[in-house]
């Protein structure tokens, strides 16, 4: 039998969250040890014996039986979570309470505590996506490092101090409490946002790592939809912004590590069943009152997805929703965003216009689009020298060989 | 033909879980080859990390393995192969190699009258 793809890099997680429920969020790295051990005797039992016939079962009973080993044999020195502790201390419930946590509902129930967990509000943003990515999904630190193209120094100095944070809560995060979940939901949404956006428009060269951040988002995200409490309005456009921009990434990255800016995409290489689920999702998210920088975004990139090219879009749609962007969550991104989209309506020198006025245009400076976006609108206006001059800059800004790439492509456009 | 054993030493706890999966599936694959080429005659077992070391006539026993960890023997499989060169080149594509592990190939003693 064969494995289906990242299997063992979900179920960690999943392992991890119903350890954790267990062991108490002191006690971590004990689940991470336990789950560790777990996977060295699937890779080599496997190897020799085939792959068994429902691995996920497998590897959930081997965490089963540790985590009972464990609580036996650790039951005076350890102290675990403290409405748990009742019933692990006498063996007459013992075995059927750990039985109970490992029922499937219990355990999607313990990965959103533990997303809940991880965007502490004393942690910051990035803490909270590495944490969240190393824990729930199982991603290393030299994985946490590639997925954001960071040192290995920077995030092992990180992912232990965020950890220390989690560890002083004692308790996982209960997403019962309907007051907490709502206090925390939109550091939860933001830092799943965050997580899709670094495989979007992220610095890695690799489709590959790109293409599974944007994945892990989308299966963590579904994970929140299941919850009453988190299947909100602003959940269902943060849904449908991710379903429109990963039915693009096809096109917008192709496997050759080609990057190609949406006017020179080709449509029929986007995702339709995809566009199709996130035009749903719109429309779930239509609901109440309040309006979120999600359906902004989400509403974007519906009429991209829409379009049948980019001289049929309908900027005039687009330029408005970044204006009502801008008021919801002013960032020198969104502004960039706007002006190129005014360029596209009002034609390039308003563009360059726009550009310009951008307040707070220093936060730009190692944006290599940003240099992109008046190489292009310079080049419309047919000043090839400005043009080819920001080109190079932007080219001096990339981040990786495919910018770097694509960014000498548009210098030599300016031939 | 002769018998050989492949002695599998060192094993990577720290790989990360994708790593892992990765490395499980090199090794069906491997195994897989050496099958199709005719040359598993027993696959083996792997071996738990932990027992016990009964050692002198004083039949003394201690808890092993004893080694550090790069030297403790993970697991066997019985090859069958034309002589030594030949199992020594089936065995270099292990996928132990890959983690900083190692295979002994050791020819099987026979008898010849």
């Amino acid at each position: 039998m064969e494995l289906t793809d990242h299997l063992f890099r979900h179920e960690a997680g999943r392992m991890v969250a119903v350890l954790t429920r267990i062991f108490g969020l002191q006690n971590l790295a004990l689940a991470e040890d336990v789950v560790q051990d777990a996977f060295c005797r699937a890779l080599e039992l496997w190897a020799f014996r085939g792959v068994p016939e429902n691995p996920s079962a497998w590897l959930m009973t081997v965490a089963k039986n540790r985590a009972l080993d464990v609580v036996r044999r650790e039951r005076t020195s350890r102290t675990y979570e403290p409405e748990l502790s009742r019933y692990l201390e006498s063996e007459w419930t013992l075995a059927s309470e750990i039985e109970e946590m490992f029922r499937e509902a219990a355990i999607e129930d313990d990965q959103l505590r533990m997303m809940f967990s991880c965007c502490h509000p004393r942690l910051q943003e990035e803490a909270q996506v590495m944490l969240i990515l190393h824990i729930l999904c199982a991603f290393s630190i030299d994985e946490v490092a590639n997925a954001f193209v960071t040192t290995y120094t920077a995030v092992e100095k990180r992912i232990p101090r965020a950890k220390k944070v989690l560890a002083g809560c004692k308790k996982l995060f209960d997403t019962q409490v309907p007051r907490d979940f709502s206090a925390r939901l939109s550091a939860v949404q933001r830092a799943l946002y965050l997580l899709f956006n670094e495989g979007y428009h992220g610095a890695s060269a690799e489709f590959v790592v790109r293409a599974e951040l944007c994945q892990e988002a989308m299966r963590l995200l579904g994970l929140l939809l299941e919850h009453p409490l988190g299947a909100t309005p602003s959940s269902y456009a943060l849904c449908a912004l991710m379903c429109l921009d990963k039915a693009r990434l096809p096109a917008r990255l192709d496997a050759s590590g080609k990057l190609n800016s949406l006017f020179e995409q080709d449509r029929s290489r986007w995702d339709q069943p995809l566009i199709k689920e996130g035009l749903q999702m719109l429309e779930l998210s239509a609901k109440g009152s309040s309006l979120s920088e999600y359906h902004l975004e989400a509403a974007i990139a519906s009429i991209h997805a829409t379009a049948p090219s980019t001289e049929e879009t309908n900027w005039d749609e687009i330029v408005s929703l970044y204006d009502t962007l801008l008021k919801l969550r002013p960032s020198p991104v969104v502004e960039l965003n706007r002006a190129i989209a005014l360029g596209q309506r009002l034609g390039p020198e308003r563009g360059l216009e726009a550009l310009r006025a951008i307040a707070d245009w220093e936060r730009l400076g190692k944006y290599p689009f940003y240099q992109a976006a008046f190489g292009e609108f310079e080049l419309l206006c047919g000043r090839l020298m400005a043009a080819r001059e920001h080109f190079s800059i932007a080219r001096s800004l990339s981040r990786n060989r495919m910018e770097r790439e694509f960014f000498s492509g548009r210098v030599d456009a300016c031939n | 033909m002769s018998d050989f054993t492949f002695l599998y030493r060192g094993r990577d706890t720290t790989a990360s879980p994708e790593q892992m999966q990765k490395t499980m599936e090199k090794w069906r694959l491997w195994f897989k080859e050496l099958g199709e080429k005719g040359c598993l005659k027993d696959i083996g077992h792997p071996l738990e990390n932990v027992g016990k070391v009964v050692q002198g006539k004083q039949k003394s026993i201690t808890d092993g393995p004893f080694a550090e960890a790069k030297d403790v023997v993970g697991g066997f499989t019985l090859i069958r192969a034309r002589d030594l060169d030949q199992a020594v080149e089936l065995s270099e594509n292990c996928p132990i190699l890959e983690v900083g592990g190692s295979v002994e190939v050791r020819p099987i003693q026979i008898l010849n009258m």
